[in-house]
């Protein structure tokens, strides 16, 4: 792009914009939204809605204004009479093909395809005929295929390929057949996807849902009290999108809000997957000091992500070394709840029910693993709902939750530093281990608390830091394709990274695939969007006391009382796992 | 560098020329064969085999098989040539093993031609000479007089009858150059002679020297061997062939497609020679300009306009792709091209690649043409050995090399992003342009993509310039274009007439007239994206514009004749359910819209239509045609509206009366049985799969029509003309 302006009219009205601006964005400058499904400013141009159609002068066919570049002297109309039909024939055309239950439909009230149809004005039916039919395919542990909801905009094959590089989801058959799915339309669960959910994320209707845990825990929810002891354990990232659900602004913190939500739904216990946060960074952080004192295995990557577990389990097995074996915080959480908090309440870890309220899809599969589970099969983690999930259940539970007073975690996994708060965000796992490493490297109580070097929501961030008279190379990675560009350089050699922080979504926990659909004047995966959320967190953080993970006196409790030694064979046995090379099928 | 290529080219036709020679076919007897799928089919393999049987058992070494492609005279083949020195060339239709015995037995051992067989009977045996009478758009226009008239004249005075002497209108040979005024110029056969005639006086010594003497007239005779020349020498007596203009496919069953020698000797690589030996692509782009060839794929975008945008491109790796991904129904020039004249597509493409300097080339063709891909394949490979194609290209330190990708049987790949996702492996869907390809194309790469039928052009237009060329069109567009003509039509094949010539002319000079002589109803051209020109409009000329005007598409050059017996709205209706399967899924209009209209389609020709449906249909086509992404979705309505547009009549009498003139729609006919003419056989109560007729023996039968699945048997079978379809 030149500097050179370029004189244009939309609707009668003159406007300059830069050479090689679209006519989509030329039209924002005005305050005109041109209707849109297929396109989004992160993915790459689809132009297969057509919806975004607009009349220039000249042309006897329409332009759509997603990809046409502006010219000079360009002339041209947004809301004709005609424009206005071909929009609304376009979107009646989608409507004939899908499935008509909004009313049922998860996404009723938050599909953008129902939006376009009011908004546009469809108002009758003239060319309803056949439509589709595809079975439900929900073979998956987080992910729900709904092909009969599809409009073929292929956001979720843009996203599954350009943003996280895994490219399971792909069109096939041709024409009014043409369907999205795995490669050979094969099951979910027999094909690449890791399970990271951005596909739903972006998905303007319901084609791609999570798999559904609501029903399960409205059950044990209904249980008698002591026949089933619920816990409850929120994550990071909730606390700072949990709101937007309900209407607040984007980026206002509600941690009590949900605690005193959560209590009055009939959960038993409340505790904080911060706690498990904290214990991930004292042990992740004396894994990463072992490794630079041998050097082995070095660059240490993190592995609080289940998205990311899996893409490395699946397209770098070689890099499984690296990984750190601790648990997520969820985990290690969990296995606590069922072993440490079931002996000091004297109860049967069969008789507690853990649920993890989670701002991400991938954790449905986690929980699922069979690493993940106790000696005789139960799995430490029961339930997770997403952030959506949560919502609802508070919504259909007729909680004003706006208005709610704040409560307080339960105690002793309650408490937490503002290290783990910021876990939600890209770079902030980097920043809590930094926080902690740096004090044990140093040796000195008061190390540096902010590391801006990784902070913000940019894709990929590299430093290097003089910790103790080292340099320490580290890296944070968001979104998976990233994570391809940092590994790659590791596999080739060259830069020694010390330090690698990956998160398979875009812009971290803040932005996964189970967080409220943003409101439908959004898009989906806007960095605006994952720069408030990361700010409420920071917010947090930055009004607690306490700051360093292994500063929690909770944690340094719970290693006196149970663990024992950081590393040591219980805390080997609970907080940490393995992971295995999971290639697709047919390639070993 | 100059030199080097010249001297290439030098030594490649000397080398060519001592091959051939030692051959020592030259004199002998030819039995020319033609062979490509079409002809395969049709059983050209056999009958190649038979001859080689007879001429074995014969003992006779003065006889030769010549293989060539395919002339593109579909209904006639297998098509056999014997040519036997001296003697006017006869060329037999359908042949057989059986007629191959006759032909061997009467024709070339008794000198006997088989009257009965000779392609639509277009010599009489005993005419010992043709005389061709060029009368092409521009040559003879100016004379006060027809020559042609002229010389029948004389000849008659001269008391020479038809059945010595045959006379024939043909169209231009080519030799004019666009100057000819006056002149008009004459073709004698068998004896490839040449003559251009610009008086009476002219005529005159042609008919006393040339007639009547059997001597030359040398002061009249041209020696430039003009560009159709060789296929009138062949084929000029068929009405089929000699109103053609043969250009992209001059080579088309005159030579044989596998021999790299028969091409040279027929003037092949010359054209690229001269390019190279220029040293300049811009001059290549330059006569492709001047020769206002566009693109024949269907767009009709200028070619040289495209290279030049190409070449003009700052990234320096650059690819040429050949779109041979022919798919609309019924259309083979693609394939008759590449099956029939492979190192003609080389060459323009060779010829292309070095205007745009481009490294690489690809041929993209559908798998669906084994032959087609084998006779590139062959080509490419003796270019290689020959040193025309790869490192140092005819000695001239250029390097170019050609590669073949095949096509999966996806009709939307032929459009150019779809096809360039194809090649990189990708989902063939079409891209949003811009950016265009010959700006970002295969690989991120600046890349042109010509059609088949295009780069057979080139050679032709570097050989005898592109001035010549654009003299053969009309003035937005020249050259010629390649049909394939089809439907209600006596004569079926390939025919190529020159850009501006009259539909009606196409239709009746060269296909011969509706079939069963019934009233023209429509032409449709340009596929199953085209439109319906009715037989009003049937003097309109075949060029883009035009066509374009009149809601239609050139495309790739398909073209159906209708007649009174076809239903307009059946036939809209097939042509939506083969883009509407096609689709590629894409985009909504296309997607969904197709399938609507077809749905709309489907209730009016099963007899449940209601008016409202026809605003609907319009209103779907219109949104279909307007924001689709691609070519594919613009013009797939065009049979729908072009059929509303001129034929909305039938379209009503579908919705309104329920019935079908033209008696297609099976849900609108039903059968009955004529009583009188009736001779109760039971045939047809013995064929019904539904048992629906009765009738005892010798006594009428009856159809109940309840039980009736108007399969049509009953119809088929009777020999009677007593099963009526009503």
């Amino acid at each position: 792009m030149t500097g050179k302006m370029i004189n244009l009219t939309i609707d009668e009205t003159p406007i300059q914009v830069p050479e090689g601006t679209r006519l989509i964005h030329a039209a924002e400058k005005l305050g005109i939204n041109i209707p849109r499904l297929c396109y989004h400013p992160n993915l790459s141009l689809e132009g297969a809605c057509r919806v975004c159609v607009v009349q220039v002068k000249g042309f006897n066919h329409f332009l759509t204004a997603c990809s046409q570049e502006v010219w000079e002297g360009m002339d041209v109309q947004t809301n004709s009479p005609e424009i206005r039909q071909a929009r609304r024939d376009i979107v009646e055309l989608l409507l004939d093909n899908h499935p008509m239950d909004c009313q049922t439909c998860d996404r009723d009230g938050n599909c953008e395809l129902q939006k376009q149809a009011y908004r546009l004005g469809v108002r009758e039916r003239l060319f309803a005929g056949e439509r589709k039919h595809y079975p439900v395919e929900d073979s998956s542990q987080s992910v729900v295929r709904t092909p009969e909801k599809c409009i073929l905009c292929g956001r979720c094959v843009r996203v599954c390929s350009e943003v996280q590089g895994v490219s399971n989801l792909s069109q096939q058959g041709r024409g009014f057949h043409t369907v999205v799915g795995p490669a050979n339309l094969s099951n979910m669960d027999d094909s690449v996807c890791i399970q990271c959910g951005q596909c739903v994320a972006v998905c303007p209707t319901a084609a791609f849902l999570e798999k559904d845990h609501t029903e399960r825990v409205w059950e044990v929810l209904a249980m008698p009290r002591d026949k089933k002891h619920v816990v409850v354990q929120i994550a990071p990232a909730i606390r700072a999108t949990m709101g937007e659900a309900f209407g607040l602004p984007m980026g206002t913190p509600v941690t009590g809000k949900i605690v005193t939500a959560l209590r009055r739904m009939g959960f038993d216990v409340v505790f904080d997957t911060n706690f498990g946060a904290d214990l991930t960074i004292v042990e992740e952080a004396n894994e990463f000091l072992n490794r630079m004192q041998t050097g082995e295995n070095l660059p240490l990557l993190t592995s609080c992500s289940p998205g990311w577990v899996s893409f490395m389990e699946r397209f770098y097995p070689e890099m499984i070394p690296h990984a750190s074996t601790c648990k997520s915080p969820m985990q290690m959480l969990s296995a606590l709840i069922k072993t440490f908090y079931a002996k000091k309440k004297n109860l049967d870890p069969k008789d507690i029910y853990v649920v993890g309220i989670m701002p991400c899809v991938a954790k449905k599969f986690e929980a699922a693993r069979p690493e993940h589970a106790m000696e005789d099969g139960t799995p430490y983690t029961d339930a997770v709902l997403t952030t959506r999930e949560l919502a609802w259940m508070i919504k259909s539970y007729g909680i004003d939750f706006v208005n709610l007073p704040d409560g307080e975690f339960d105690r002793p996994l309650g408490i937490s530093s503002g290290a783990a708060d910021i876990f939600g965000a890209t770079g902030g796992v980097m920043e809590a281990a930094l926080r902690t490493a740096a004090v044990k490297l140093t040796g000195e109580e008061l190390g540096p608390l902010v590391f801006n070097e990784v902070r913000g929501v940019t894709g990929l961030k590299e430093a290097t830091l003089r910790i103790n008279g080292m340099d320490v190379n580290i890296a944070v990675s968001n979104g998976l394709t990233n994570a391809k560009h940092i590994l790659d350089a590791v596999k080739e050699g060259g830069k020694q990274y010390h330090l690698i922080e990956l998160m398979a979504c875009p812009g971290g926990c803040i932005m996964g695939g189970g967080q409220p659909y943003p409101p439908l004047d959004h898009d989906p995966l806007d960095p605006e969007t994952a720069r408030l959320r990361a700010k409420a967190l920071y917010d947090i953080d930055d009004k607690k006391q306490l700051r360093r993970s292994h500063e929690n006196p909770a944690i340094e409790h719970l290693y006196e009382e149970f663990l024992g030694e950081v590393n040591g064979e219980k805390a080997h046995h609970l907080l940490h796992t393995h992971y295995e090379a999971s290639m697709p099928r047919g390639i070993r | 560098m100059t030199n080097t290529v010249t001297e290439f080219y030098k030594a490649l036709t000397a080398k060519v020329d001592e091959t051939l020679k030692a051959q020592g076919d030259y004199g002998k007897i030819v039995i020319q064969i033609g062979s490509a799928t079409c002809e395969n089919a049709a059983g050209a393999v056999d009958v190649m085999d038979e001859f080689s049987k007879h001429i074995q058992s014969s003992g006779r070494e003065d006889i030769v098989i010549h293989r060539t492609g395919c002339t593109g005279r579909c209904s006639k083949e297998p098509i056999v040539g014997v040519h036997v020195p001296g003697k006017m060339p006869v060329k037999y239709e359908r042949v057989n093993r059986d007629v191959v015995h006759k032909i061997f037995t009467s024709h070339i051992q008794k000198g006997l031609p088989l009257a009965e067989q000779i392609l639509d009977g277009s010599i009489d045996p005993d005419q010992q000479l043709e005389f061709l009478f060029c009368e092409g758009r521009r040559c003879g226009v100016d004379a006060p007089v027809s020559y042609r008239e002229i010389f029948e004249r004389k000849l008659k005075e001269a008391g020479v009858g038809e059945d010595k002497v045959r006379i024939t209108a043909a169209s231009c040979f080519g030799a004019c150059q666009g100057q000819c005024g006056s002149r008009a110029h004459v073709l004698v056969r068998p004896l490839r002679t040449l003559y251009s005639v610009s008086s009476e006086a002219d005529v005159d010594l042609l008919v006393q020297k040339q007639v009547l003497k059997h001597e030359e007239v040398p002061s009249l005779k041209v020696t430039d061997k003009p560009i159709y020349q060789e296929f009138f020498d062949l084929y000029g007596d068929v009405s089929f062939f000699n109103r053609q203009s043969r250009v992209a496919m001059r080579n088309s069953g005159i030579l044989d497609p596998e021999s790299l020698d028969e091409y040279v000797k027929f003037g092949g690589f010359k054209a690229l020679a001269t390019s190279l030996g220029k040293n300049d692509p811009e001059w290549v782009i330059n006569e492709v300009l001047k020769a206002k060839l566009r693109g024949r794929g269907g767009g009709g975008f200028l070619t040289g306009k495209k290279w030049q945008m190409a070449s003009q491109q700052p990234e320096k790796t650059r690819y040429l792709i050949c779109n041979g991904d022919e798919g609309d129904p019924g259309a083979f020039m693609d394939r008759g091209m590449l099956e029939s004249d492979p190192y003609s597509i080389v060459e323009g493409m060779m010829i292309g690649a070095y205007a745009i300097q481009a490294c690489k080339g690809f041929y993209y063709i559908r798998a669906e043409y084994p032959l087609a891909i084998k006779r590139i394949q062959n080509a490419i490979e003796k270019c290689r050995a020959a040193g025309i194609l790869g490192d140092n290209v005819m000695g001239s330190g250029w390097s170019f090399d050609l590669e073949i990708r095949l096509g999966a049987g996806a009709f939307v790949c032929g459009e150019e992003t779809a096809l360039i996702r194809s090649i990189e492996g990708e989902r063939g869907q079409p891209k949003v342009r811009p950016p265009y390809p010959v700006v970002r194309g295969l690989w991120g790469k600046p890349t042109a993509i010509n059609n088949v039928e295009t780069f057979a052009n080139i050679p032709a237009i570097i050989n005898y310039g592109g001035d010549w060329f654009a003299s053969i069109g009309t003035e937005a567009s020249g050259g010629t274009k390649v049909f394939a003509l089809a439907g209600k039509v006596k004569h079926t094949g390939l025919v190529e007439v020159p850009l501006g010539t009259p539909l009606k002319k196409v239709v009746f000079d060269i296909g011969g007239g509706v079939q069963d002589d019934l009233p023209l109803k429509a032409i449709q051209t340009g596929g199953p994206a085209g439109g319906f020109i009715p037989a009003k409009w049937a003097d309109m000329e075949v060029d883009f514009d035009p066509l374009a005007k009149a809601g239609s598409i050139m495309g790739s050059g398909g073209m159906i004749v209708l007649s009174d017996e076809d239903c307009m709205v059946d036939i809209s209706k097939f042509y939506l359910s083969f883009t509407q399967e096609e689709s590629c899924g894409k985009c909504t209009p296309c997607r969904e819209g197709t399938t609507r209209m077809l749905e709309i389609l489907e209730k009016i020709t099963s007899g449940k239509g209601e008016l409202s449906d026809l605003d609907r249909l319009e209103r779907l086509a219109r949104l279909c045609q307007q924001t689709s992404l691609c070519g594919l979705g613009r013009a797939a309505p065009n049979p729908i509206l072009s059929s509303l547009k001129h034929f909305r009549e039938e379209y009503i009498e579908h919705i309104v009366e329920k019935r079908c003139k033209a008696k297609k729609c099976v849900a609108l006919i039903h059968y009955e049985i004529n009583a009188e003419a009736c001779i109760g056989c039971t045939v047809c109560a013995r064929n019904c799969p539904v048992e629906c007729i009765s009738g005892s023996r010798k006594e009428p039968h009856v159809i109940n029509q309840e039980r009736c699945i108007k399969c049509g048997q009953c119809f088929e079978v009777c020999r009677f003309d007593a099963v009526e379809r009503v």
